[in-house]
């Protein structure tokens, strides 16, 4: 009966529904899909760059020796004079020694080559150190040349024709020779460590770069910190209500949307050109990042104070503190977690922070490690910019593994700020 | 006296202030000190204040101007025949002189004359520092003793102290503003320099840039066009492609994650999509330029399309992938401050959640969308390290992604790093185009910060 029905009565609502729920169902599994998917993407491109980042720096922290046995020769080495030797000749001789075969301008240039450059110093360094080795013959470790350096690690297939790659084939022969007899082996690159930029990429560190920053931040830090607290306690708990002040919150607000390279002009405009500060001082570059973090940290130091309750506040007035002993001994410390939180996360981003620097001549080729905050320096993230536009391969692992050692302080700041956000953060 | 010897010596000294200010208050009252106005440290701030903080406004002062007062001084007594020269000689002279007072070497054999003014420089500058050294000592101790002296029981030592606290206060909250100032002054006066030169409908809607002005009147290739119509349509290619990556993957991500995804989902892929935005830019340009660019010019010369090995897709695409954590979070924002009353109602009428969302919630979130949508183009359009690192030099005028085009901010930085004279419309070329660029991104943070707060009132 009820089939009867159905087959005479106009439609019902519910039927029409019904008819449209395949479909409906159809497209809220398309959409949900469609979020699953862009997260996804958004995760693989995070992959893919972490990904090729690490594949191609982790080799940076090794680097390639050779032994060489070397005569010091006391008609070449003066100990009288040790900083005049003809330390690289020794050098050059003890690789003739070892292939006596070798001959022609143009062939000893290549056998010279496999060893880096940086390897007559190194000798001179231990000479000087142990005067009594001239007239002696030694074993040594030198670094290898860096096109060595990346032949022996592997990233230079031997099989592709040798006109299409920098080492040649008599130079494998002879990296050969020297694998057969135990005399070429990876070590921890220590040189990567702890030298300054250099030419040559075995002997190119990011320790000059790294100190930089450090005094860079540091600047930066003193200024911006107690600056930018000052500002947020005066806005959040002094401030009138008027126009002026309202200004000062515009300004703020769209200082921190103000593209970075804009603060760059500034401090080669008034910074460097108008007072006369040096160029490529850490000093200068802490200036510009400390204007360009400023509205970072009021911004957070401002959610922080608000955070505390107002009740804190009433109950110190109301035994008797003024406004100002209110804020500076019961609410300030209660905030002080949150203003911490939101300094180390503008730290961190002045850290990774390039382009105002470029402007202010951070970008010069310094190989001395700076001694101060005058003096010319460079910091982590434009280094890897200048080693990025370098064509050897061997600076392109190492531009790598700088990025990877900046990564690695950036996510040393931001799990200190999530410690000290998860330790002290109250909820009232 | 050194300076900086000079500036902790007081530093001690006012320190010095604070105990004996505080001393004498408790001493005054026999250590009755509830007979105090107020507590004994404030009498000792007030000390401290007082001696302290005339000397250093003065050294602060002398820091500031005694430079230029010097190097008046010497330009003024040196030889006619040198100050005949004109003004940029005579800079160069005093250039010489600098680094003669510094020991520093100068750049061609100093003559006699210019050793002479060294020397008076040199001496202007002992006796200068002499005197201020005297100044600051007197300032100290003079202002230090008086304030001493007024101590007593009835001074009300904290409102004075905390008014100097509160005006530091102020001051620090007003150097945003002179941030502003100084970055408007800095591009605009650079600029106006620069539009004497070329004219500003030149600039504005020129079709070549060529920066290269000629040295020699035959020289080839050196046109000296300003014209920064290709930079701002390469620049603005370049936003778009990224736009068309960071919107749509933004704003899924962001309904997803707060719409539907569990706690734990969420718990993971927000750090995560966080950690996108923690990456430095030159991190993002070192992976374009060579990891990306490569790839797409691999995937291009099997499809038998050319792409140029520094292409606007490349550069895009990467800042693409950079600007998704700020779309995502925006949007975040403004999906949760839609009213959960909304949400109950569509479902009471029986919508499926993916039709409450775009039928309900987005067209409610719209503005606010709209608004982080503006900010993130003007980080697009500000972006420097990607495009420097990614795209090309070339100024050329075309809409192809493609093809290697170059962006406002890559000719800032190419014109500004390495040498530069101040004087040539090449270097203030640059100052031209940040002030371009400033407005530009100033006016979309106007308008975005705006919409959004004005949509947040709406449903607050």
């Amino acid at each position: 009966m009820n089939n009867q029905q159905a087959d005479t009565a106009p439609r019902r609502a519910i039927d029409v529904i019904n008819a449209g729920m395949d479909r409906r169902k159809r497209s809220e599994k398309r959409f949900q899909l469609l979020g699953k998917l862009s997260i996804a993407l958004a995760i693989g491109f995070l992959a893919m760059l972490l990904g090729s980042i690490v594949s191609k720096g982790y080799s940076a922290f090794q680097q390639t020796y050779v032994k060489l046995d070397v005569h010091l020769d006391a008609a070449k080495i003066d100990a009288e004079n040790l900083n005049k030797g003809n330390y690289s000749g020794v050098i050059k001789e003890s690789l003739r020694n070892m292939f006596p075969d070798v001959s022609g301008r143009r062939e000893k240039i290549k056998l010279y080559s496999l060893v880096s450059q940086s390897a007559a110093y190194q000798l001179q360094a231990k000479v000087i150190e142990e005067p009594g080795l001239i007239g002696q013959t030694i074993s040594i470790w030198v670094p290898a040349d860096d096109e060595v350096d990346v032949f022996f690690k592997g990233h230079i297939n031997r099989d592709i024709a040798e006109e299409d790659r920098r080492i040649k084939d008599n130079q494998i022969r002879w990296i050969d020779h020297f694998i057969e007899q135990n005399r070429i082996e990876k070590r921890f690159n220590t040189t990567f460590f702890n030298a300054g930029d250099s030419r040559n990429p075995e002997s190119a560190g990011i320790w000059g770069a790294v100190v930089g920053s450090f005094y860079t931040l540091m600047v930066t830090l003193l200024l911006s910190f107690p600056v930018g607290v000052a500002s947020a306690i005066y806005l959040e708990e002094f401030a009138p209500k008027n126009k002026f002040i309202d200004f000062i919150e515009v300004n703020i607000n769209n200082l921190a949307a103000v593209p970075s390279i804009i603060f760059g002009l500034l401090g080669l405009a008034i910074f460097i050109n108008f007072f006369g500060l040096p160029r490529s001082a850490s000093f200068v570059g802490g200036l510009v990042l400390t204007l360009m973090t400023l509205p970072t940290i009021i911004i957070s130091s401002r959610a922080a104070l608000k955070s505390v309750p107002p009740s804190i506040k009433q109950a110190a007035l109301g035994v008797g503190a003024s406004p100002m002993q209110a804020i500076f001994y019961h609410v300030l410390p209660l905030a002080m977690p949150g203003i911490l939180t939101g300094t180390i996360l503008g730290m961190a981003q002045a850290l990774g922070e390039s382009a105002p620097l470029l402007m202010i001549g951070m970008v010069a080729f310094i190989v001395d490690i700076p001694a101060g905050i005058f003096d010319p320096s460079t910091v982590l993230p434009v280094q890897i910019f200048l080693w990025a536009d370098s064509p050897e391969r061997a600076f392109l692992e190492r531009t790598s593994g700088a990025i990877m050692v900046l990564l690695g302080f950036l996510v040393l700041m931001n799990m200190v700020a999530v410690i000290l956000r998860k330790q002290f953060e109250r909820r009232w | 006296m050194q300076i900086d010897i000079l500036f902790i010596t007081l530093m001690l000294l006012s320190s010095a202030a604070f105990f004996i200010g505080r001393q004498r208050a408790s001493k005054i009252v026999q250590g009755q000190i509830q007979s105090l106005h107020s507590l004994p440290s404030f009498y000792g701030f007030f000390a401290a204040i007082w001696s302290g903080l005339p000397a250093i406004l003065l050294l602060a002062a002398w820091v500031v101007f005694e430079p230029a007062i010097i190097t008046n001084i010497v330009i003024a007594n040196l030889p006619e025949h040198i100050t005949s020269l004109g003004q940029s000689h005579v800079n160069l002279v005093v250039n010489d002189i600098h680094n003669l007072t510094l020991g520093n070497l100068t750049a061609t054999e100093p003559s006699a004359e210019i050793i002479a003014a060294a020397d008076q420089y040199k001496s202007l500058q002992a006796t200068s520092h002499m005197l201020l050294t005297i100044i600051s000592l007197l300032l100290v101790f003079g202002f230090g003793l008086v304030s001493v002296r007024k101590i007593h029981p009835q001074l009300r030592a904290r409102n004075v102290v905390e008014q100097v606290i509160k005006v530091f206060l102020f001051l620090c909250a007003c150097i945003a503003i002179l941030s502003t100032l100084g970055i408007v002054m800095s591009v605009l006066f650079e600029s106006i320099r620069f539009f004497k030169m070329i004219p500003i409908d030149d600039f504005l809607f020129g079709l070549t840039w060529s920066p290269q002005t000629a040295m020699r009147e035959d020289q080839v290739g050196s046109s000296g066009a300003f014209g920064a119509i290709p930079l701002f349509t390469g620049t603005l290619l370049i936003s778009f492609i990224a736009m068309m990556v960071a919107v749509p993957v933004g704003l899924m991500s962001a309904i997803y994650l707060s719409e539907y995804a569990s706690t734990k989902v969420r718990g993971i892929a927000k750090p995560l999509l966080e950690v996108l935005a923690g990456i430095p830019t030159v991190v993002y340009g070192f992976f374009a330029a060579l990891t990306v660019a490569p790839l797409l010019r691999g995937a291009g010369i099997s499809l038998g399309l050319d792409i140029a090995s520094e292409s606007a897709l490349a550069a895009g695409l990467v800042m693409g992938i950079m600007i998704i954590p700020l779309v995502s979070s925006l949007s975040d924002d403004v999906i949760n401050a839609v009213p959960q009353a909304m949400r109950d109602g569509a479902y009471g009428l029986g919508a499926t959640k993916s039709e409450t969302i775009r039928k309900v919630i987005f067209p409610a979130a719209l503005p606010g969308i709209v608004g982080g949508i503006l900010l993130a183009v003007s980080r697009a359009l500000g972006e420097t390290m990607i495009v420097v690192m990614a795209a090309g030099l070339a100024a050329n005028l075309t809409a192809n992604p493609l093809d290697a085009v170059t962006t406002v901010t890559v000719q800032i930085v190419t014109l500004l790093t390495g040498d530069q004279e101040f004087d040539s419309a090449k270097t203030l070329a640059a100052f031209a185009l940040g002030l371009v660029l400033f407005v530009i991104t100033l006016l979309l943070n106007v308008i975005a910060l705006r919409v959004v707060r004005k949509y947040r009132e709406q449903y607050e």
